[in-house]
């Protein structure tokens, strides 16, 4: 007992320890793997920060955790439509990011964006696009929503999608020229019905094993994102990324600091940091997607240059999504449940 | 030692009460009550809720509006809960088919080796669950450890296509919770008393009757934990129906999920919560007055 | 009992006449088992040593996510973390379960039975996501922000009930006659109980501890929304790297794994045979 006594003492002194904040630290709360550790390592050297990076697994995760009220993080990596939620629900606070020095480097076409407008609160990570890749073997060009909405019959149960909404309902919206975030229940009864047709030739609802579905031959044609695609065709699945003419699902994840941040002037020197082009190269070249610093494209490698995922069809229609209206939020889940009903 | 403990035997059973009371009660009633009183209030649109009292979440169980409005009845809801109740009781049925031999066959071995044993049903987990499913996908899934042998054999053409299917999710489940049903009921058939299965056979019961009639009243405990340990997880279990079954039903778990995370509406999801909480109950108190019931009647034959 | 044991056991090689309480094919069922219980376990050893980066897809062998796992300090956290976390909510929930369950086993029947046996399975009957939300309100309400220890509060919660049922069912109907035996030979109620009960009950402790560490280890839900700064543990990171895809990293991580258990418990077999001589 005296033994087990000392044990639980020990532990609880280790975590308060562990708890307590030093000058010069930062919490990073991000996806995981999105965070190369050698960039890290380089910050920490040039700045004598000492970093530590927690992971999540979604977009909803993260705002739900903010929401019940965790803290301890200095900064977090949401997607482009969850920007605006977070300022409204004062979620995260303003850190004046057009006056850090590096804000020079923002690529002008990716400058005042529609959730950040002025740059207040949010500094670039990396985007990406979400559509439909397809196996060698597929007939197919993929030139199509068509070919994924309404598949020809050699898709009958060869066919994957992603298990949650928004990304596949936004793409039905593209397919049907349906404005995203639509408050019009008629027009959501057309995602819906033409979700519970594509149903009819789905193997699986899944968004982890999608290079793996391609590689066995499970799947003919799966939801799919670029820079996940990329690193499927690398590892030898026969996966072509497909750019349909109507268009693709874009999005955009930035750093933002939560408003219960402790080390805000950290932070910002975290921002500043990967606003560098060198910096942001190492991040892109580790991941694979796109970046929206100027000049970054002279350090990446000859593969990354040539990579289709990564180099799109100077023509293609990127939407990125928006945050809907609590009315359009309960249609999109509405016509969800019903899918899956 | 003893002196510090309460003479009286009510003082005692508080005192070792009071660490699982104290526990539970701060760390998990609390909580649960947060969630009830939030299953009463309006839902903020973008996760958490509105200080304002209301209904909605309890209506929307059970019906919907139509298009003009109209509440109608929605059975929807209720059929996934259905469906989640019918594949838990179908993998705790798996589970115990499964497991129950081998707990009884452990009891067989020596002493020394049993242990062995216990821990060889431990070590696969202390994999992880996604790991171990993903396994599994390699396993069922075309071209995988079952298919390529019989296709190279000849011995079938094309994908047997194993996976994506409710039987799928039902390896999947077994699998993931296996020790959950055989610990407990080892743990009480290790104290059984062989003399009283040769008493048994000495007043010429077969086998059979030993089984039914001495062996599996007396290790009932061990088998109800288990089917209990079993089935609840298995309510609100995803990773399996997604992974292996393809997610294309809702299960009750990824239901309740997919209203904290995706649609924002924590008085739902809380709502959900408590119907679940309270069918539980419900099967539980069946469960205990039976069991009351027939101790009742045994005591007085 | 062990030489009886012995002496069944020994009689089950004449297949005419079994003994009593022995049934056909039991081995064979247990073989079958061990199987369905390992052929996955076989399956990722395997396919930790894909040279491929896709974890289903084969592409020669090779050690490289063994070093890479060597090198990556993230994943040895969150190893550590979840070790911590499993180890310590372990120990704590078995010894509060077994507290309770002598109680209501032993207690005999009083007010609040039902009430108490209630509310020690209530985090079984509660879905994961829930609990993960509402204790998550409940710390940020009362300030509690130990980072790890938010983890390992939230963890021996919802291990009590698994500890608690094996231990209970054990203790439900154990013979008392022989700690009644004790007592009448002069012992006192703690050598009684250090001394016959404990060693009576030890299955059901084992078992106990057994599924709690297991539980803890797999958990992911609660701990994600739980965990403050710096609590990241090995299930986290595994069910967050999705959006890049797994990697025979994780397998690696997961053989190293299992080589620290097989390890353990032989240095613990090791250990107890040489107090036993």
């Amino acid at each position: 007992m005296k033994r087990l006594l000392t044990i639980f003492a020990a532990t609880a002194a280790l975590l308060t320890l562990g708890s307590a904040r030093a000058e010069g630290e930062l919490f990073i709360y991000n996806w995981t793997e999105y965070t190369p550790p050698e960039l890290i390592e380089k910050f920490e050297k040039e700045t004598g920060i000492k970093v530590s990076v927690d992971t999540y697994d979604s977009n909803e995760t993260l705002l739900a955790k903010l929401q019940a009220g965790a803290t301890g993080y200095d900064l977090v990596v949401p997607s482009q439509n969850f920007v605006p939620i977070m300022i409204n629900e004062g979620l995260i606070q303003k850190v004046a990011v057009y006056d850090l020095p590096n804000y020079k480097n923002y690529e002008e076409s990716w400058k005042k964006p529609e959730w950040d407008p002025e740059h207040e609160y949010s500094a670039p990570w990396q985007w990406g696009t979400t559509s439909f890749a397809y196996h060698n073997d597929y007939s197919g060009k993929g030139d199509s929503l068509k070919e994924f909405f309404e598949p020809s019959e050699e898709l009958r149960g060869r066919l994957s999608v992603f298990p949650t909404p928004d990304e596949v309902v936004s793409l039905a919206n593209i397919y049907l020229g349906i404005p995203f975030c639509s408050e019009d229940p008629k027009q959501m009864q057309k995602v819906q019905d033409l979700l519970v047709a594509q149903k009819e030739y789905v193997v699986a609802y899944n968004n982890e094993t999608m290079s793996d579905l391609i590689a066995s031959g499970e799947a003919l044609m799966t939801n799919h994102w670029n820079g996940f695609a990329r690193l499927g065709r690398l590892a030898g699945a026969p996966i072509n990324y497909a750019y349909p003419k109507e268009g693709v699902v874009g999005w955009f994840d930035s750093l933002v600091v939560p408003s219960s941040a402790k080390n805000v002037e950290n932070a910002r020197k975290f921002m500043n940091f990967m606003m560098d082009p060198v910096n942001m190269a190492i991040l892109t070249e580790n991941q694979g997607y796109g970046d929206a610093i100027k000049g970054t494209a002279q350090y990446y490698s000859e593969e990354l240059k040539s990579a289709p995922e990564v180099n799109p069809p100077s023509d293609l229609n990127v939407v990125f999504a928006p945050t809907c209206s609590p009315k359009a939020q309960s249609l999109i889940d509405k016509v969800w449940t019903k899918v899956m009903q | 030692m003893s002196s510090w403990l309460p003479k009286s035997e009510a003082g005692r059973r508080w005192l070792g009460l009071a660490p699982s009371y104290f526990v539970i009660g701060i760390f998990m009633l609390v909580p649960m009550i947060i969630m009830g009183v939030f299953s009463f209030l309006e839902p903020n649109p973008y996760g958490g809720v509105k200080p304002v009292g209301s209904l909605d979440a309890y209506v929307k169980l059970f019906f919907e509006y139509d298009l003009e409005d109209n509440l109608v009845f929605n059975p929807g809801y209720l059929n996934i809960i259905l469906r989640s109740f019918q594949l838990s009781f179908g993998a705790t049925l798996l589970c115990l088919i499964f497991g129950f031999p081998v707990a009884y066959y452990i009891t067989l071995q020596p002493e020394n080796r049993r242990n062995f044993y216990i821990y060889l049903i431990t070590i696969p987990f202390w994999t992880n669950l996604l790991i171990r499913t993903f396994a599994w996908i390699i396993i069922l899934g075309r071209g995988g450890v079952i298919e390529t042998p019989l296709l190279a054999a000849g011995i079938i053409e094309d994908s047997l296509r194993m996976m994506y299917t409710d039987g799928a999710i039902a390896i999947g489940l077994t699998y993931s919770y296996l020790p959950l049903m055989v610990l407990p009921i080892y743990a009480s058939l290790e104290k059984l008393d062989f003399r009283l299965l040769e008493a048994a056979s000495d007043l010429y019961a077969n086998r059979f009757e030993i089984m039914t009639k001495v062996v599996i009243p007396l290790c009932k405990p061990g088998i109800i934990a288990g089917c209990i340990l079993v089935f609840i997880p298995c309510l609100g279990a995803f990773i399996a129906p997604n992974l292996l079954g393809g997610g294309k039903k809702l299960m009750l778990g990824s239901l309740v999920q997919f209203q904290f995370a995706s649609a924002r509406n924590w008085p739902f999801g809380s709502a959900l919560s408590m119907l679940l909480l309270s069918a539980v109950v419900v099967t539980l108190i069946f469960y205990a007055r039976a069991a009351r019931k027939r101790e009742v009647m045994e005591g007085s034959a | 009992m062990s030489a009886q044991m012995q002496q069944l056991s020994s009689g089950r090689k004449g297949r005419k006449a079994l003994p009593v309480g022995h049934y056909r094919g039991l081995g064979s069922w247990a073989v079958v088992f061990f199987i369905f219980l390992y052929l996955p376990i076989v399956v990722l050893i395997f396919y930790s040593f894909n040279a491929n980066r896709m974890v289903m897809n084969w592409g020669g062998f090779g050690f490289d996510w063994y070093l890479k796992a060597f090198q990556n300090d993230d994943i040895q956290q969150a190893v550590w973390n979840s070790l911590i976390v499993a180890t310590v909510s372990t120990i704590v929930a078995t010894a509060i379960a077994t507290m309770g369950a002598l109680v209501l086993a032993r207690g005999g029947s009083f007010r609040g039975k039902t009430v108490s046996l209630g509310l020690i399975t209530l985090p079984l009957m509660v879905p994961e996501i829930v609990t993960a939300v509402a204790v998550l309100i409940f710390f940020s309400a009362i300030h509690l922000n130990w980072g790890l220890g938010n983890v390992i509060i939230a963890h021996i919660t919802f291990c009590i009930p698994f500890a608690f049922m094996p231990i209970r069912a054990r203790l439900e109907g154990m013979d008392t006659s022989l700690e009644q035996a004790a007592r009448d030979l002069y012992a006192s109620p703690w050598e009684a109980f250090r001394y016959v009960t404990v060693p009576l009950l030890m299955p059901g402790i084992v078992a106990g501890a057994m599924l709690s560490f297991v539980i803890s280890m797999d958990d992911f839900i609660i701990t994600l929304m739980v965990g403050g700064a710096g609590s990241t543990t090995l299930p986290v990171y595994i069910y967050s790297m999705i959006r890049r895809g797994l990697t025979p990293e994780i397998n690696a991580v997961s053989t190293l794994l299992l080589l620290v258990s097989i390890a353990i418990v032989t240095a613990y077999w090791i250990l107890s045979k040489k107090t036993e001589t």
